[in-house]
């Protein structure tokens, strides 16, 4: 199967649970299961080209002027850890089946656990290491809805956040060095950087690189002092728990580290920072890990352990190092999770996770103790079990480790590990499942259904097959030890056994064996040691630094972020202009090259008009209605000049959008009051005047500059000029360039408009749904209505012209091509022919004869204007390349036949649609006013005509 | 001719910015429409002003104005009436919800004040 299908198939998968939610949690479980086989049996097929040793790739270009290009690459260390991801997830989807309560939303927890597993399998096949970055982030994001899945938990809420901050930031962090290191190797491909091992290591900037990368890996995998937010993350289900936390996600980091151990390892800085880093992860962890009394806590910290010994291995840069580090990722993966869901099994039916209120449980749960037992002391270390195996290549490892020039450091801190590991394994065997049956545990516990008992068994089958035949695991480590070390080094030539003879590492493991048990011994005193000693909160110390960090945030956004509009549409207006200063005075202006051209009468007075109407409307815009009327002739004006100055089209548009706009005002000026109060003091007027004067003068200053200049470069109309009969079949330029040669700017442009109209009709359902409804309804007018309502004449006379202006938007719409018209301007003539139905006849009288739902309308348009552009592919056209014939039907004329007619139909009835909903959804505020709906459309307000003597209001409201 | 045109964009940016730093919704929404003029003109006139030659193809004519910035600007209009659309429903809606139409954030307490318009 193709690498791309192995990583697309769990994001496309994970559309399926939230569909299969209502069919049952068998099915959306099933589903899930299936996704995730698939996407495993796809990697399955690719296992004899890496065992042949041949590294699969697949690549498309993505961006690649930017270097980032969807390539995927399987190699041994890509399947390994693969096969982990799937192989696991598929034990812990049907773990997952019987571990959620029938409360819990499954789809939207399985939806979650495909993303992730989706991204997880992105980042180990990625070969493009931006694109391995955003598989990256995503698997943060989806770990954080993981862990905060039980939205209704503080704990749930505050872990995810503290892990999404955590590992976000290292992500962040990441970025930057995988950018340098990007740019040092000249290419962003993993194949090619992995190739530059001695030119990346020369680079001054390596260790800025390292440290920022390193930065990255150590929040993911949690090595200290990252460590602290892996045990809040337990708040997560114990699914996720054991899949994310133990087995894959906290294993990135690991991953990336052996990804880049052939360009990053082998210098004193790696070997410094990486093992320190992780022998402190493995001493602290572990020690942390023997106090906590929580199941879920002990073995968070042993995980948050067990990775700073990988990491340690990693550190030392040898080949055997890397190859023990291999061997103990696969061992960890299966004991610990194993262990995970043996806990998710004594909280699922014990109904507490607390060691102290434990123990005795192998009488009551025989299935589950031989489980965790084997698991633990595979953990502890002891013989015949695979933790073990590599546990004894570790402790070889250290005692040939020499760090800070110490041979004594390393080797006795991996042995204290050790022995602290061993012994808060055999805590968690003694003081669980050991000991007396109680009488008060919060539940009466027994072993589960086989479907969650086996996927651990599973686990632990695997995990007595390695440690009793490590000699079948050794030819898979070594195949991906190879791919780790990549040209960097000889795959070790050490077998893998339990019996080494009598070498240092076993007794380094003995005295770490009976150490433990020397030590669960003196469990008691050991614990009043600990609980007295001071240690720092992590949590405490996280909170403090996120809360300085909002505060300082506040301090600086608060002053210049205070609600203001006014302030800061002042502010935009002055940087803007300063911003336009500064262009004036460093640029050049060359002399003119235009004449300026005579003004005749009428332009003078269609500008006196104009300035009129702008001048009135700033001084006299507190009386709204006189406002309104004001700014109509503004825009009369504009259209005029339209038509004076060559644009009939424009002229057009501005007339009818007018139209539409004054209703749409009238309808909000309805709601809105009638007046402006005078606010502002007149310190606060001269300001805005003179910013406003400042602004005009630098418009003007602009405009008449270029006015009289020719443009610099020649304009590429000439070609759309050209072009317009030739290529495109029609005579009016204006609308060949918006059907044709810029078709595709219209159609986003008719999209955007009925989004608009959307977003509209969707604030009006939230305003009549909420308290804004009661407030409508109880509304008084405060203007006396119209006793007649629906006057006859208008009646009359909007049916009578309905189908001739109906007529003369078909007209307009068809001569477009080669007149001036086209679907815009049609689409709002005949919106202004079906508003004045409303406006006459009554809202619902003009809705009764509404055939078709506008959303509707808007929608045939999008997607016949769409289809159009689609229509092209199939003749093997790029979307939206336009065909045109003439055809002759006697005794008809010879006339065209064009694609873009039925493109300008979709704008047409976009337009429709997106102006008619928007009207009607502000109509629609008003009719929820006034109760009384009318029935008829020409009935009359009695109430109105003729007031009674000595009335002084006249009544309101209706019938 | 193109003094006049300079000067009505001129005077158009003024009047609209002018009314845009106003304290409540509806002059802010006027002053967000003379601007669209504004904006509208100075972009139709990037294509230099041309009296009496339309960008209709005609047999024996050779010169027309330039086509691309009307249909730029045709566009622009339909969707200023969209984005004023949205723009009055949010000062409506917000109103409506709160009695209050002024732009700015009001202090607490200060949020339900009578209406003082008349």
């Amino acid at each position: 199967m193709s690498l791309f299908f192995i990583v697309a198939l769990p994001f496309l998968g994970a559309l399926l649970p939230g569909l299969m939610n209502a069919a049952g949690r068998a099915a959306c479980a099933g589903v899930t299961f299936t996704v995730s086989l698939a996407a495993f049996i796809g990697l399955l097929t690719n296992l004899p080209s890496v065992l042949a040793g041949e590294v699969v790739m697949a690549r498309v270009d993505w961006m690649p002027a930017l270097g980032l290009n969807f390539t995927l690459m399987l190699d041994g260390l890509g399947f390994f850890f693969a096969l982990l991801i799937l192989g696991i997830g598929l034990l812990i989807i049907a773990y997952g089946r019987h571990y959620l309560s029938r409360e819990d939303n499954m789809g939207e927890f399985f939806t979650y656990l495909l993303l992730f597993q989706g991204a997880m399998v992105g980042i180990v096949l990625s070969d493009n290491i931006l694109l391995l970055l955003v598989f990256w982030e995503l698997t943060s994001l989806s770990s954080f809805l993981l862990i905060g899945y039980w939205k209704h938990l503080p704990e749930g809420r505050q872990g995810a956040r503290m892990a999404l901050t955590v590992t976000g930031m290292g992500g962040l962090a990441m970025i930057a060095g995988m950018l340098i290191l990007g740019q040092i190797a000249g290419s962003y491909d993993l194949s090619v950087i992995l190739q530059n091992r001695d030119l990346i290591q020369a680079d001054p900037l390596y260790l800025t690189a390292l440290i920022l990368i390193l930065l990255g890996c150590f929040t993911k995998s949690a090595q200290f002092p990252f460590h602290f937010w892996l045990p809040h993350a337990m708040a997560a289900p114990t699914p996720v728990s054991a899949y994310l936390h133990s087995a894959t996600m906290v294993k990135a980091g690991i991953f990336l580290m052996a990804r880049m151990w052939p360009v990053l390892s082998g210098t004193p800085e790696w070997f410094v920072i990486v093992t320190t880093a992780g022998l402190l992860t493995m001493v602290i962890g572990a020690v942390i890990a023997l106090f906590k009394h929580d199941l879920k806590a002990l073995l968070a910290f042993s995980t948050v352990s067990h990775l700073g010994l990988i990491t340690m291995l990693l550190g030392t840069g040898t080949a055997f190092g890397a190859m023990a580090a291999v061997f103990h990722i696969l061992n960890h993966a299966t004991f610990k999770a194993a262990l995970f869901m043996s806990a998710g099994i004594i909280d699922h039916e014990a109904h507490t996770r607390d060691i102290r209120r434990l123990g005795g449980l192998r009488h009551l749960m025989p299935v589950t103790f031989v489980i965790a037992t084997i698991a633990a002391l595979s953990m502890a270390g002891i013989p015949a079990l695979n933790g073990f195996l590599s546990k004894e290549m570790m402790l070889e490892e250290a005692y040939r480790t020499e760090l800070f020039g110490n041979v004594w450091l390393v080797p006795a801190l991996a042995v204290v590990g050790s022995l602290f590991s061993a012994a808060y394994s055999f805590r968690l065997i003694g003081h669980t499942f050991l000991g007396k049956v109680r009488d008060d545990y919060p539940a009466k516990p027994h072993d589960p259904n086989p479907g969650m008992w086996l996927p651990p068994a599973i686990l632990v089958v695997l995990v007595l097959i390695i440690g009793l035949a490590p000699f079948l695991a050794e030819p898979f480590v070594k195949l991906v030890t190879a791919s780790v070390l990549g040209g960097a080094g000889e795959v070790p030539k050490a077998y893998f056994a339990i019996w080494h003879g009598l070498v240092p590492a076993l007794y380094m493991s003995i005295i770490a064996v009976v150490g433990g048990l020397i030590l669960l011994a003196l469990f008691r005193p050991a614990l009043r040691l600990w609980d007295a000693a001071p240690r720092p909160e992590a949590k405490a110390i996280f909170d403090a630094v996120v809360n300085a960090a909002a505060r300082l945030a506040e301090r600086l956004i608060l002053p210049l972020h205070n609600g203001a509009f006014s302030r800061y549409a002042a502010i935009a207006a002055v940087a803007i202009l300063a911003a336009g200063f500064h262009a004036w005075f460093t640029g050049t202006v060359g002399a003119p090259s235009r004449a300026m051209q005579p003004a005749s009468p009428v332009p003078i007075a269609g500008w006196i008009m104009l300035v009129a109407a702008t001048g009135g409307l700033v001084f006299l815009h507190r009386n709204r209605f006189l406002s309104l009327i004001l700014i109509g002739i503004v825009g009369l004006m504009v259209s005029v000049a339209f038509v004076y100055f060559s644009a009939p089209d424009l002229a057009m548009t501005q007339f009818t959008v007018e139209v539409v706009t004054i209703i749409l005002l009238l309808l909000a000026l309805n709601f809105l009051p009638n007046r402006t109060p005078i606010e502002s003091s007149v310190l606060r007027r001269v300001r805005d005047g003179a910013v406003a004067i400042a602004g005009g003068l630098a418009t003007f200053g602009l405009a008449y500059h270029y006015l009289l200049r020719d443009a610099a470069a020649l304009p590429i109309s000439e070609f759309h000029l050209a072009n317009s009969y030739k290529g495109g079949g029609g005579t009016n330029v204006v609308n060949v360039i918006l059907v044709d040669f810029r078709g595709f700017d219209t159609y986003g442009e008719i999209i955007v408009l009925g989004i608009a109209a959307l977003l509209i009709f969707a604030l009006t359902e939230t305003l009549l749904d909420g308290p804004v409804r009661a407030r409508l309804l109880n509304r008084k007018p405060d203007q006396p209505r119209s006793g007649d309502k629906h006057p006859m004449m208008m009646v009359v006379l909007t049916r009578v012209i309905m189908p001739v202006v109906m007529l003369v938007g078909f007209y307009i719409f068809l001569r477009g091509h080669n007149e001036p018209g086209g679907g815009f301007i049609a689409g709002l003539i005949v919106s202004i022919a079906v508003v004045m139905q409303y406006m006459a006849s009554g809202f619902s009288w003009a809705s009764q004869r509404l055939k078709y739902p506008y959303h509707g309308v808007i929608g045939a348009g999008v997607l016949i204007a769409g289809l159009t552009g689609i229509g092209s592919w199939f003749v093997g056209k790029p979307f939206l390349t336009s065909a045109f014939t003439y055809v002759r039907i006697p005794p008809f004329d010879k006339f065209e036949l064009a694609t873009a007619a039925l493109f300008d139909l979709g704008v047409f009835l976009a337009v429709v649609g997106a102006v008619m909903l928007s009207l009607e959804s502000f109509s629609r505020l008003a009719r929820r006013a006034h109760v009384d709906d009318d029935k008829h459309p020409m009935d009359i307000d009695p109430s109105r005509d003729d007031p009674p003597e000595g009335a002084t209001t006249p009544a309101k409201g209706g019938v | 001719m193109e003094l006049l045109v300079a000067s009505a964009i001129g005077i158009l940016t003024a009047g609209g910015l002018y009314l845009v730093l106003r304290l409540r919704t509806f002059p802010v929404i006027l002053g967000i429409s003379l601007l669209t003029y504004a904006v509208n003109v100075f972009l139709f006139a990037s294509g230099r002003l041309t009296v009496g030659a339309p960008p209709i193809l005609r047999d024996g004519v050779s010169t027309y104005t330039d086509p691309l910035p009307q249909a730029l600007v045709l566009t622009a209009i339909v969707i200023s009436f969209g984005m004023t659309a949205v723009v009055v429903m949010i000062g409506l809606g917000a109103y409506l919800g709160s009695d209050d139409d002024h732009v700015d954030d009001q202090p607490a307490g200060d949020l339900h004040r009578p209406e003082d318009a008349g």
